[in-house]
């Protein structure tokens, strides 16, 4: 079929130069479902009516329901722009980062970053990171499940599962309290065969904001010394459960004092609204040096065949705020006053619903803690709020607080009211106080 | 029975189930350590503390790091070089290694063009930084696959082109593998023999199996054409081919365009997608057209393919991660359905990919102005180095080192395969500091006119000393 310029192949048949499929290589490719996160997005996009409200994806908002670029990542673009960034310096500033973030997450005064035990390395963001310590789980733990709270952000579903690594639950939020159900977490951690690895939300849990008391936090640290359990922590909030961050970094303290070796995935998407840049840090705390150089030439080869680096602007942003004394001041003050609003917004909007004469019990706006309330609405009543009120949410439910501002709380209490007045039912089960 | 702890505070301990704001931190810490002391004795008593405490299970000491049985990875072949090179104190090492562009001056180098285009983005204070779609930059998307396949283009015309924006060359190698994997019938891809150090591993991890084309020639530093065709021809159909666009990396040895026009017969007619890895458009000859002309050839015919695309070499933007993968589709309609496929495998990855780069690349090449500039400054690079490899082989003529040099005239790009072998680059690292892979490719782009002698003789040595 084919000729070979003066070589030893000649065939007379005609050419076929064109590609002779004609119906392509995909045919069979069927279209994916969407996003359940980000499809939110794109739906409230679409919609032209004025009153529209996004409460989908968790991306912070003024008060005028605007992206905010902090002051204080301002400051640090000025100081880095255009100057010239030599690829040999790759590496240290990729190693700074990734110290300053251990020290963010751990303390400063860290013991276990001064003796060289995190393995760290810089990642894409909060979803990098998890995937980074999911192959690296599945590569060194083959067949080992990881077990995710019930229910977690749902893109962890994904990221292990991509990594080949199987799933397990374990129980976390109570549908009727709209809060922990601790007794059932113990018994599912005391449950699991022993050294089991366990994802947890250190703070402000995606999407139900519930999250365990302190005490709650030693004892199941107290527990997994028992079992031997695997620590993996997910920290996307830092900063916007309690405004602190070392507060916010608490359960991580604990199990930290308790000499746990856990791991840990941070990401600076919104406590330092670099949402688009991916910065984010993987750590795996070894028992030595040198076992740290190894796991981290290890998570090196696995971001290799990746994408080799992480983008480089992003990491020099976060480098500059947390390594100059006043830009880091301006930052956790930054984060104060995003991690108020929010907690106002919760104040304003509980007292709204209560002011209209809700049937419903709606302390947990207010309990909950972070940028997520799990509302406790039903796929139903969120396709309402969606088709007569414009306004989005995900279908679990969970509202995106940083969506909620002074000119729209009133009208999206309003449109929760009118969707859940007549929920009876629902108000019967409610109104059995715990 | 708890051991009487002797501190001052031993006698505040509160119980566990006490509310925590009435524990202060050493209490709390205390009560820590208190759960994992053991009872060694009934009849202990504080006197022996000292000699009956031990560590119980549940404490820190026993615990060994569940990664105790980890064992340290080996360097990349390729970083490892400047790792190595980082290391040496000698004055007059030189770094052939890593393909990154370099300055008369040996410096890197930041484009103006980019330089303003970044000031640009800064100073917009309307700009935000939220999370890009998951397939990236919109306007990146659209002005990555003209620049790609031609601004008129009936493939893009007609809506067929996916393209989704990934990190650097790397990622879209990987994002392309990763679909192909899933969804295409036929799980092998031929790379060439030889390809940049990471392809393989890249496409091992993606999920697909790998083999190779003979693509280089020993004997005469060019093309084992003969040994392509043969190859590819004995392909399976439909099989997978990696192809580099243009400036092969690591040989430079390119296909002449009516070699392209007969590989593409060949491959059609076999039904064998094509996958082209982009990473030096307009590095090669300086012209981006020219450059495009392979990729250009597959898409004229109506046929699929998919392609690679990295910003990192011709705009200097190696740091940012900036690359774009383009899948050109028979139908619109299958595009779109492709796309929201390809979003599946990036979701659980990194979630979307970075804003910086991707909008600097988006700046320039939008703006008029700014990419004749763009084209100015790449066009300077690529002549700088081909400056770069005539000065080399006069040099090695004028010296008379025996070999015929010519391949480093006619291979194309920032590298040159010199042919010397592994021993040879040992002892040109040992002898004279020079940092290069040790399959004897050099990056054109680290040498200047004042280190080409120290070049020159260490070849000589090598080739006259070393067998």
């Amino acid at each position: 079929m084919w000729r070979f310029m003066g070589g030893r192949f000649s065939r007379s048949t005609r050419c076929i130069s064109s590609s002779s499929r004609a119906f392509g290589w995909w045919e069979h490719v069927s279209p994916a479902p969407k996003d359940p996160i980000t499809g939110v997005t794109e739906a409230f996009l679409a919609d032209t009516n004025p009153n529209k409200i996004n409460l989908g994806v968790g991306a912070y908002r003024d008060d005028q329901g605007k992206p905010v670029v902090l002051q204080c990542v301002r400051n640090a673009e000025a100081k880095i722009a255009a100057c010239e960034f030599l690829e040999s310096n790759a590496a240290a500033v990729g190693s700074k980062l990734v110290e300053e973030s251990a020290k963010l997450a751990y303390g400063t005064q860290a013991h276990v970053v001064k003796e060289g035990r995190v393995a760290g390395l810089q990642a894409l963001s909060g979803t990098g990171a998890c995937r980074l310590f999911a192959e690296l789980q599945r590569r060194f733990y083959p067949g080992s499940p990881i077990y995710l709270p019930d229910p977690t952000w749902s893109n962890h579903h994904n990221i292990w599962r991509d990594a080949q690594v199987p799933e397990r639950s374990f129980r976390y939020y109570n549908p009727i309290t709209k809060g922990l159900d601790f007794a059932a977490l113990m018994d599912d951690v005391k449950t699991a065969p022993d050294g089991s690895f366990f994802l947890f939300h250190p703070c402000a849990h995606n999407p139900t904001g519930v999250d365990p008391t302190e005490e709650q936090w030693r004892e199941i640290s107290y527990q997994f010394k028992v079992k031997n359990h695997f620590p993996f922590f997910d920290m996307a909030y830092q900063g916007f459960a309690t405004g602190d961050l070392d507060m916010d970094a608490q359960a991580i303290r604990i199990f930290l004092e308790d000499g746990h070796l856990i791991g840990c995935a941070q990401s600076f998407a919104k406590n330092m609204g670099l949402y688009g840049h991916r910065v984010g840090c993987l750590s795996v705390l070894c028992a030595d040096e040198k076992q740290a150089v190894a796991v981290k030439s290890q998570l090196q080869q696995i971001a290799r065949s990746m994408y080799s680096n992480p983008p480089v602007h992003g990491i020099l942003l976060v480098s500059t705020i947390l390594n100059d004394p006043q830009t880091k001041a301006l930052w956790v003050k930054e984060v104060k006053v995003m991690a108020n609003r929010i907690q106002l917004m919760r104040a304003t909007l509980r007292e709204r619903l209560e002011d209209l004469g809700s049937p419903l019990d709606w302390e947990n706006i207010t309990n909950q803690v972070g940028m997520f309330c799990f509302s406790g609405l039903t796929p139903d009543q969120v396709d309402r709020l969606v088709r007569e009120f414009h306004i989005y949410m995900t279908r679990d439910g969970r509202i995106s607080i940083a969506g909620v501002t002074t000119s729209n709380v009133s009208y999206l209490a309003s449109a929760i009211h009118e969707v859940t007045k007549y929920d009876q039912e629902a108000s019967n089960i409610y109104n059995i106080s715990i | 029975m708890r051991p009487q702890l002797t501190s001052p505070d031993a006698h505040s301990i509160a119980s566990p189930s006490s509310p925590s704001s009435a524990i202060s931190a050493s209490d709390r810490r205390l009560n820590a350590l208190v759960r994992h002391l053991v009872d060694a004795s009934p009849a202990m008593d504080s006197q022996n503390l000292k000699d009956t405490v031990s560590a119980s299970p549940t404490s820190g000491f026993h615990a060994d790091s569940v990664f105790a049985h980890v064992v340290r990875a080996p360097e990349d072949p390729i970083l490892g070089v400047t790792v190595a090179y980082n290391k040496d104190p000698s004055p007059v090492k030189l770094n052939l290694g890593v393909g990154a562009y370099r300055t008369e001056e040996g410096k890197p180098l930041v484009l103006n063009v980019v330089r303003r285009a970044e000031q640009q983005i800064v100073n917009d204070r309307a700009r935000v930084k939220e999370y890009l779609p998951i397939v990236g930059l919109a306007d990146f998307n659209k002005l990555s696959a003209k620049l790609i396949l031609g601004a008129d283009s009936p493939a893009i015309q007609e809506n067929r082109v996916t393209t989704v924006e990934c990190l650097s060359g790397t990622g879209s190698l990987r994002v392309g593998g990763e679909f192909l994997a899933r969804h295409y019938h036929q799980r092998t891809i031929y790379i060439p023999q030889p390809t940049w150090g990471n392809h393989p591993k890249v496409f091992t991890i993606a999920g697909l199996s790998v083999k190779t084309y003979r693509y280089y020639d020993p004997a005469t530093r060019g093309l084992n054409f003969q040994g392509l065709l043969e190859d590819l021809g004995s392909a399976p159909s439909g099989a997978i081919v990696l192809l580099h666009a243009c400036a092969h990396n690591p040989t430079g040895v390119d296909p002449t365009v009516q070699q392209w026009e007969q590989i593409r017969q060949l491959m059609r007619s076999k039904a064998l997608l094509p996958f082209f890895d982009s990473a030096y458009q307009g590095f090669a000859s300086g012209s981006l057209d020219a450059d495009a002309q392979s990729v250009r050839m597959f898409v004229a015919d109506g046929g699929e393919c998919l392609v690679a695309q990295s910003y990192a070499k011709n705009m200097g933007l190696y740091g940012e991660r900036v690359g774009a993968l383009s899948i050109v589709c028979k139908t619109a309609d299958i595009a779109s359905r492709v796309e929201s496929q390809v979003k599946l495998v990036v979701r659980p990855m990194y979630s979307n990919p970075p804003i910086h780069g991707a909008s600097i690349v988006a700046t320039i090449l939008k703006d008029r102005d700014m990419y004749n500039e763009w084209t100015i400054e790449l066009k300077a690079m690529a002549d700088r180095i081909i400056s770069m490899r005539h000065q080399l082989f006069d040099a090695l003529r004028a010296k008379g080192t025996p070999g015929d040099w010519s391949h480093i005239i006619k291979q194309i790009g920032m590298f040159t395969f010199t042919g010397l072998n592994s021993e040879q680059v040992a002892f040109m690292t040992r002898e004279y500091h020079i940092y290069m892979t040790s399959d004897g490719r050099i990056s054109m782009a680290g040498l200047s006119t004042r280190t080409i002698p120290h070049l020159t003789d260490a070849i000589h040595a090598a080739v006259t000393g070393v067998v």
